[in-house]
């Protein structure tokens, strides 16, 4: 017994094994008062036939994907770098054909494409909705997030706030809050669009300046307060943002400019282009960003923020910087929310929602764009389709719990996200090495 | 009247109860290379962050001459101003941005006093491209400056001591300063490393113009370049003087090995 538990093999299916059956146990079905323990015994009960195990006895299933997850873990400890290797070779070619320039703008070009003819290609009206609602605003979010947690590396814990005053403000000019208008009169949401960008910018910046002076665990609990601080505004000030009852309607955005005329009604397809013409735009302006002066200055100060001091950079002005710029996507993202949905209530703006955003920029690779973008479109897809079409046994308040299981997975086998960026990806080798001490290995490992 | 860099009158800095530097006095010349010495503990590097505008000392003053020939206070300016302001560093620790290769270190330094914006990055207009061009330019003549032109592409954090030391010497003359402090440079070099050290700081001064300030605990590489020492011990100068006078002094040698009772016993 002992010789068999000391086999590395062994002990991880038991572990594997173990893990999957507490995942098991914990979504299955709930116990009640008089059987607490109603969904564990259930999950073992009676089946007819074998295969009726399947289908109705979650504990196969479960076992099942735990064999999967064993297997797949011991073929990768014992196969691992050969696979990466052979995987790497086999890449090579596609690889310095991606690294030439117009191979690289001809695929981003057919990604282009295909978001344009997406509407068309999918046309369920759930999936039209998601597309805008769930997929795109998390895109938005998941990229301004990026830049501060990502490119200037500051946890930022509150982000949900910028969403928040972008939404506000959306309802403030159009003048579905309690409070007057600005300028007077309503206008259109198209042109809170502008207004909003500028004003979470600015709320970045006040934000920004006397809280960007901490740092690490510090500043990450300061952005926590804020994010909370705004609900509670938008909870409480009755008089100005119509308290827990949110906003009268907001209309939907038109653009009338001679011979422009254009109304946003009711269907998901037209915010679905408006909201694709904005998140190019960002992307654009963001991946520019990263790889200018402002970018590396980022960096440097992610990095060591004495020696970047030493070099005359100014960390505050960045970080500021970084969380105005971040700012501005959120805040775009909570005028298509409050525009398409009509309404904005304080408690959709809750903190869980700050963490969902970093869950997305974490998953798809810290300071990588095309990470977070992938890591926002999969997560939220996945979680819309379970959510449409539930398979049986799942249950959506479970989600959490699914996903915090792939976060733990991820967070041993990818540190650096799906599509990690090249320096985060050396920054996080490094670390280890501080803490193990096997600088050759790291510095010699391949870097892709 | 000489051509003063730095006026240092009468500086204190303290901590909590603890004094780190007790009414020093000092002043350097601009083109000269200065030497602080002492036992460890005695305050050199205080001095170092004093003069960088990382530690901001209780009393006392401290004046810096740049470019335009103005002097200017430093105690109250941040440490990004004095880099600005041309004082440039090495740390005694390396300090790297360790992720980066040396290429990017060293550019970074380069491109850190130009003035394009955040716009001016974002929509990278012909200002942009030209500050590029130029921070490249000068990113490689110092490259092959301190000869670190064929790692250009190596993760700083995988060079060896003496070449971070030269890295951290790029970086910081890349910001075209008018002083460098070099926070004991020798550390953790070997022989070879070390002589070599000594030409390229000859050279920086030499070649660049640039004026050298340096704390150091290897006697022989102090010797070999300094042309005027201070002592400083427990916080206060105890000597100053070229370096043939500062071997000869009985203060010094008291600093360092110990009176002379004690000097079976001590180092």
């Amino acid at each position: 017994m002992k010789e068999l538990l000391a086999k590395t093999a062994v002990r991880r299916l038991l572990i594997t094994v173990g893990v999957v059956a507490v995942i098991e146990l914990m979504t299955g079905p709930p116990g009640s008062n008089t059987e607490p323990i109603y969904g564990f015994s259930h999950s073992f009960g009676e089946s007819s036939s074998f295969f009726g195990l399947f289908r109705t006895q979650r504990w196969v299933a479960f076992f099942c994907l735990a064999l999967i997850c064993w297997g797949i873990a011991s073929v990768w400890f014992s196969q691992g770098p050969r696979i990466k290797k052979s995987l790497h070779d086999a890449s090579a070619m596609p690889r310095r054909a991606f690294e030439r320039r117009p191979v690289r703008w001809a695929a981003l070009g057919a990604l282009l494409a295909f978001a344009l003819l997406l509407p068309h290609i999918e046309t369920q009206p759930f999936w039209q909705a998601a597309m805008v609602e769930q997929i795109s605003v998390y895109v938005l979010l998941a990229i301004g997030l990026n830049v501060v947690v990502g490119f200037a590396g500051l946890l930022d814990l509150g982000y949900v706030a910028f969403y928040a005053i972008g939404a506000y403000t959306t309802a403030w000019v159009t003048g579905a809050l309690p409070t007057p208008p600005l300028f007077g009169h309503a206008l259109n949401p198209f042109w809170a669009i502008p207004i909003a960008i500028l004003i979470v910018m600015f709320a970045g910046v006040i934000l920004g300046a006397p809280t960007l002076r901490l740092r690490g665990d510090y500043l990450a609990i300061v952005t926590l307060g804020f994010g909370e601080i705004i609900t509670i505004f938008a909870n409480n000030l009755y008089g100005i943002t119509g308290g827990s009852l949110g906003s009268k309607l907001i209309p939907h955005p038109s653009i009338h400019l001679g011979p422009i005329k254009y109304d946003w009604g009711l269907a998901p397809v037209p915010y679905y282009y408006l909201t694709l013409g904005f998140i190019v735009l960002f992307l654009v302006v963001f991946s520019l960003l990263e790889r200018s002066r402002v970018g590396r200055s980022w960096t440097a100060i992610r990095e060591d923020e004495v020696a970047a001091e030493s070099v005359g950079i100014n960390p505050l002005k960045y970080k500021v910087m970084a969380f105005a710029i971040g700012a501005a996507s959120a805040g775009f993202a909570g005028v298509i929310t409050a525009s398409q949905s009509n309404y904005v209530f304080p408690s959709s703006f809750t903190l869980s929602f700050s963490i969902n955003v970093l869950v997305l920029v974490i998953l798809g690779g810290m300071g990588s764009i095309a990470g977070v973008v992938l890591g926002a479109i999969l997560i939220q897809t996945v979680t819309e389709y379970l959510s449409h079409s539930p398979p049986s046994g799942y249950q959506p308040s479970d989600l959490y719990i699914y996903l915090g299981a792939l976060l733990v997975t991820m967070m041993i086998f990818r540190p650096a996200g799906l599509i990690p960026s090249r320096r985060r990806k050396r920054e996080i080798r490094l670390s280890e090495v501080e803490h193990e001490g096997h600088l050759d290995e790291v510095l010699t490992g391949d870097d892709t | 009247m000489t051509d003063k860099i730095f006026d240092v009158e009468h500086v204190t800095l303290r901590f909590g109860g603890v004094i780190s530097l007790n009414d020093v006095s000092l002043y350097q010349n601009r083109g000269e290379i200065l030497a602080v010495i002492g036992p460890n503990g005695a305050g050199k590097t205080s001095l170092f962050n004093s003069l960088t505008g990382v530690y901001q000392p209780q009393e006392g003053k401290i004046i810096f001459v740049g470019r335009n020939g103005k002097p200017t206070s430093i105690i109250g300016r941040k440490a990004f101003r004095m880099a600005n302001a041309g004082v440039a560093r090495t740390f005694q620790a390396s300090r790297m941005f360790s992720a980066m290769t040396t290429y990017e270190n060293v550019k970074i330094g380069a491109e850190s006093h130009h003035g394009i914006g955040v716009v001016g990055a974002m929509l990278r207009g012909p200002a942009t491209r030209r500050d590029e061009k130029r921070s490249d330019a000068r990113t490689n003549e110092l490259l092959n400056f301190v000869g670190l032109a064929e790692k250009a592409n190596t993760i700083s954090s995988s060079l060896s001591y003496g070449d971070r030391r030269r890295l951290e010497i790029a970086r910081g003359l890349a910001m075209d300063p008018q002083v460098l402090l070099l926070d004991e440079p020798a550390a953790g070099t070997n022989p070879t490393e070390k002589r070599e050290l000594v030409k390229l700081i000859r050279r920086v001064r030499d070649d660049m113009g640039v004026t050298i300030l340096l704390i150091e605990h290897d006697m022989k590489l102090v010797m070999a370049l300094a042309e005027r020492i201070y002592v400083l011990n427990f916080g206060s100068v105890i000597a100053e003087g070229t370096p043939e006078e500062i071997r000869a002094n009985p203060v010094v040698v008291e600093a360092y090995l110990g009176t002379s009772t004690e000097k079976t016993d001590s180092k």
